[in-house]
Order: C-alpha cells, then structure tokens, then sequence
C-alpha cells in the first residue's frame, strides 16, 4: 500500500487550470520530485498537500486516511520554502524549537532534539545566531532542521536550493541527499532544475501545463522520454523528421535509413541525445554533415553540425580521440537502440 | 567648469569641495529659518520681563526659576505627557491592528480602507478637531447621547475642555501616523513565514502573538515615537478641545507670547518642551535600536 497518494488532483484559479488531474502514489521513504517548468503547477500541487491550497477536487490520502480533512496546523508535515521563511526575532535554535513547542513537548527533550536537528545539519557551533546573521547556506540549514525536528510524516521541499549560488547547490544537494537517507523521511521535492532533479530523486514526475507529463526513475526518464516535452525538457536532445519507408520497419532521411519498430507509418520524429552520437566517415550509411562550430568545454567538446535533418548537436568526451575541425564534412551515427521514435504529433510508440 | 577641476572633482583621494558647495544653499535655508529662530528662543528664555518695561535683554534664571519652582508648571507639564502618554498607548491600541486588517484585505478593498485612513491627512487638524468639538458638544452632544443609548454611561461625561476629550480626538487625529508606520513594517514580511508556523503546528492566534508581532513590535515603537512627538507638542487640537481652562506646554507657551505678552517665560516654556523631546526620543529611539538592532539591523 503506498503511503501517499494524490488521486485525480485537480485545482481550477478562475477559469486557469493550474493543476490538472495530478495522480501519484508515493511509496513510504521514497524522495520524488515534482520537475517543470514555472507555471506547470508543480508548487501548486505542493501546496495542496501541505494545506495552503484547497484542491478543487481530487483527493489526498495519507496511510489511507484523508489528508484533506487535517487542518494545516495539524499535518505534521515539515516544509522548507525557497526564502526559508525562518523566524528572523529568533536565534536558529529558537527557530528549530518552534515546532517542538507548538507539539508541547518539555524543554529538557526539546533541548536534546534541537541539539540532534542542528547537529545533523552540521550547525551546532551556530545556535544563537539570528537569521540575518547568517549566509544563505546556513539559513537553508536551519530551514531543514527546523522542519525535520518535528519528524514530520513528509517533507515537502519547495525550491530548496534555487537562493543558493551554483557551487554551494552542488554541495548543499549531496548533503540534502545524506540527510534524507539517514532520517529516511519520504521527501517531495519541487523544482525546476533538471540536474537537481536527476541527482535527488528516487523518481521524478515530470509536469508540465499542469498535467503529469512521465513519472519514473531519473536515469529512465532520461533515457526513455515518454513525450516530445520530457525529451526536450530533460537535457539537450536532437529530433530529426524522418519518412517512413515503404513496407515500414524503416525510416529514411535521403539515403541514410534506420531501422524502426514496424508499426510506425508516415512521418516520425526520431531523437537522439548528443552524447550517444559519435563521429564516422561521411558515407558508408552515416548521416553526412558539415562542422558548424566547435565549442570546448573542457571535459566535452561540443559540436553543430549542418545536416539533411537539420543542425544537429553531437557532444564528445574529451578523451584524446580526433577531433572534428569547423568547416570539416563528417558522418554522424548511433545505435539505434539509442534512439527515440514517434509518431510526427503523439505520444512515442 | 574646466576639465581639470572635473578631475580633481572625481579623484577621491583629495577631498572635494564640490558636495559642499551642492549642499550649502539648503543649509543656508536650514539654519536661517530653523537654527537661528531656536537659538533666538533660548537665549530669549534668559531674558527679564516687566508688566511696564517690557523684555530686557538681559542674562537671568528667573523664568528657568519659576517653571521649577511653581507647580503650576509642573501640573501642566505632566499633563502633556500624561496625555502624550494615553495618545501613544491608545494609537498603538487601535492602529497596530486596523494596519494588520488591512494588510489582509484584498483588493479593491484594501486601497478604499487605506484612503479611508490615510484621507483625513489630507483635511486641516482644525477641521477634524472642530468636527470631534462638535460631536462633544455639551450634556446632549452626539457622543454622550450614543454612549448613553448604549448603556455605557449613565449620565453625560463632559469632554469639551477635559484631558479625555483631548485624548480622544488627539489619538483620532494621530491615528494614520501609527498605521502608517505598522504597515510599513508588516509589508517587509515574508508571507511564506506565516505558512511556515502553521506547518509547524501553530494556531492563527500562536502566529499572532509568537510571529507576526515581535516582528512589527519596531514599526509600532517607531510609530510610537512619531505619535508622541506630535501630540506632546501638538498646538491646534488641546486650544479646541482643552481651551483656556485645559492648559498643555504648546497652548500655555502661545498664551504667554500672545495673551501675556511674557514673551521670555513663554520661551522657557517651549524651550523646556523641545528639550524633553529630544531627550525621551533619543533615549527611547537607543533603546530600539540596542533591542531590536541586531535582529532587524
């Protein structure tokens, strides 16, 4: 039985749909991720779960009871908003505390429990500071400790790590990552960001418009898009425009054909992630293209390159391999298994 | 300009003369116009008066004398703080929740109530005051017949010419000052903080009382000492409302200059006035700051 689920979740502000018909059940433990775009009603969605936003209709169970009829107040759910939102009159102590307080658990467990929160987030030399005192990092800290000391059944992640700068994200998500496998608190996590997505996530619910566009584990997400927007959301991915060829099972683009499931007819869409396409002689059943720029981005190079089908990006490892001039005509080729087909309008096979 | 002084202009390493030279004409206007009038009253409070010869200009304690000594003075004065006191409280009172209503209003009716507040600035303080001395009125004015109606009162209280009147009106008249400054602080909250307590548990009066008012506690201190400044030197309502027998420092030190004509004890008076200003909002304004300074900076 899973332990959260969102059932037929919908949510209308006048006449705009912002969520629409959202399902997911979430296994106890798990770390999901609600990725979109802004506007796709991923925050939305949040929170409706945390109880800011009614929900037009639809439901939410918690260990099958419903969450719907729980006052916000009385949840249990821990929340780290993107400003943080901590309590700038109060120390971080006082600010991990408040939870505890509202709970009326006495100051002697209190005092061990803020201790452990703050401990766990790496901030014990930093409890009495007040908020303003500290950099962003450390605010985001408290943010999580103060939600993870009540033990909250869920935490929900609003655009956690968007504040903080490129290089403190990266660690800051290894670290949420640690902490989330030690406390093992099934964990929904709003962003936009793909990367942040892909290194948290048990899984990933992509979202778009919204409606649920594909949920699955990061790597199969990526790799197996379920619609053109999941392709083009998630990472950089080529499509080319290719006619079916007579007696299906092939799709040719002038004389370079690629074997297909044999079910398509007409025109599909094939795409291909650049970092599965490498480099051949031109001819010889390779797509034959001109060298547009080369752009090196120290552990890849980074290639367009002017084909039949369009500009084409290749990415290659820089792994002492040739290297491809500008203005240089080459074959580009992948397996095929690498690639994505479907129909020219519609969902892929 | 040539160039060259451009240059010499821009290099910070010699000081310019240029940011000065900017800034002197209004500081011409501030010590002609400010400065000068207020040392004129101070050096004036030293000077002798006779009922036949007049001011002379001369250096004597005797007004200083009297304030300190005659009780009537010291009645007066603790009047206007007394009532600069009740105005404060009773502003923040009523002003640090109406700027929190309307802080959760939506549109359009936040924009009406804050003209409703704020429009009165706009009508003269001898209007408004004219307005509440004729609600007071005597025995059968609108409010004692209202509050009578109501049961709150059994016979008619008199607020013409009473510290309570004066009260009254001077808070109405202050009120948008309080409000302003409450409100000023509550738009610096992050509203996320609210939602941020609730998840942690709190009750809408919990969030209240733990999270949205020691965060506004500076705004309503710094509305505070506006308010406290304008009603204990407040001139226009206490000679309405308070009249002849109501006496407070601004209306007395007005009497002395005009009435009088003791143009030198009147001076002591204001300059006494203007010196307990300074001196409570200065004290008062450290003790924000050394409370408050390090969590709002």
């Amino acid at each position: 039985m899973p332990f959260l689920v969102l059932d037929r979740l919908t949510k209308h502000f006048g006449a705009q749909i912002a969520v629409d018909n959202v399902s997911l059940a979430v296994e106890k433990g798990e770390f999901i991720s609600l990725l979109g775009p802004s506007g796709c009603g991923k925050t939305t969605t949040l929170q409706m779960i945390a109880g800011f936003v009614r929900p037009t209709s639809g439901a939410i169970t918690l260990e099958d009871k419903d969450l719907l009829a729980i006052k916000p107040n009385q949840r249990g759910l821990g929340i780290v908003f993107q400003s943080y939102a901590l309590f700038p009159h109060m120390t971080a102590a006082e600010n991990v505390a408040f939870g505890l307080e509202m709970q009326g658990i006495d100051r002697e467990e209190r005092r061990r429990r803020v201790t452990e929160a703050l401990e766990l987030v790496g901030l014990s030399a930093f409890a009495d500071r007040y908020p303003r005192k500290m950099s962003g990092g450390q605010q985001q800290r408290v943010a999580l400790a103060r939600a993870l000391v009540i033990r909250p059944q869920i935490l929900l992640l609003d655009e956690p790590l968007s504040n903080l700068d490129a290089k403190l994200r990266e660690d800051m998500q290894i670290e949420l990552r640690q902490i989330q496998r030690t406390v093992g608190t099934t964990t929904i996590l709003v962003t936009h960001d793909q990367a942040e997505a892909m290194a948290l996530s048990d899984r990933i619910v992509v979202m778009n418009q919204g409606r649920v566009e594909q949920i699955g584990p990061p790597h199969e997400t990526y790799e197996r898009p379920a619609t053109a927007f999941v392709a083009s959301f998630l990472g950089k991915t080529n499509q080319i425009e290719a006619e079916v060829a007579p007696g299906g099972g092939r799709a040719s683009l002038g004389s370079v054909t690629w074997p297909i499931p044999p079910h398509h007819e007409g025109r599909v869409v094939l795409s291909i992630r650049p970092e599965k396409i490498g480099f051949a002689d031109p001819g010889n059943g390779a797509l034959t293209g001109t060298v547009k720029t080369r752009i090196f981005q120290g552990n890849h190079w980074l290639y367009q390159v002017d084909t039949a089908g369009g500009l084409i990006t290749v990415i290659r490892q820089n792994s002492g391999e040739k290297v491809p001039a500008e203005g240089e005509i080459v074959g580009i080729a992948w397996n095929a298994s690498d690639m994505g087909v479907r129909a020219v309008r519609g969902a892929m096979a | 300009m040539t160039p060259a002084g451009v240059k010499t202009g821009l290099d910070s390493s010699r000081p310019s003369l240029a940011p000065y030279l900017l800034s002197l004409p209004v500081f011409l206007l501030f010590v002609s116009i400010v400065l000068i009038p207020i040392v004129m009253t101070v050096l004036l409070s030293f000077h002798d008066w006779g009922q036949y010869k007049g001011i002379e200009p001369v250096f004597i304690l005797k007004n200083w004398r009297e304030i300190w000594s005659d009780s009537y003075f010291h009645e007066m004065f603790a009047r206007t703080f007394r009532i600069a006191i009740a105005v404060t409280v009773l502003t923040a009172l009523f002003g640090a929740p109406e700027a929190y209503i309307l802080n959760r209003m939506r549109s359009p009716w936040r924009g009406i109530f804050l003209l409703i507040i704020l429009g009165p600035l706009l009508i003269s303080v001898v209007a408004r005051t004219l307005g509440w001395a004729l609600l007071f009125g005597g025995n059968s004015g609108v409010v004692n017949k209202a509050l009578m109606n109501l049961g709150l009162i059994s016979s008619p209280t008199p607020f013409m010419f009473t510290e309570t009147g004066v009260i009254v009106a001077l808070t109405h008249v202050l009120m948008p000052y309080m409000v302003l400054a409450v409100w000023a602080s509550l738009q610096r909250l992050d509203p996320q903080i609210e939602n941020a307590a609730v998840s942690l548990g709190a009750s809408q009066f919990t969030i209240l009382r733990r999270i949205v008012l020691p965060q506004v506690i500076p705004g309503i201190l710094s509305g505070a000492i506006i308010v406290f400044a304008l009603a204990a030197s407040a001139f226009a309502t206490p000679a309405i409302i308070g009249g002849r027998r109501l006496k407070v420092a601004s209306t007395l030190a007005y009497d002395e200059f005009l009435n009088t004509l003791n143009w030198p004890l009147g001076a002591a008076v204001a300059t006494l006035l203007l010196l307990a200003l300074i001196f409570i909002i200065v004290i008062s304004n450290r003790l924000v700051e050394r409370r408050y300074g390090e969590m709002m900076q």
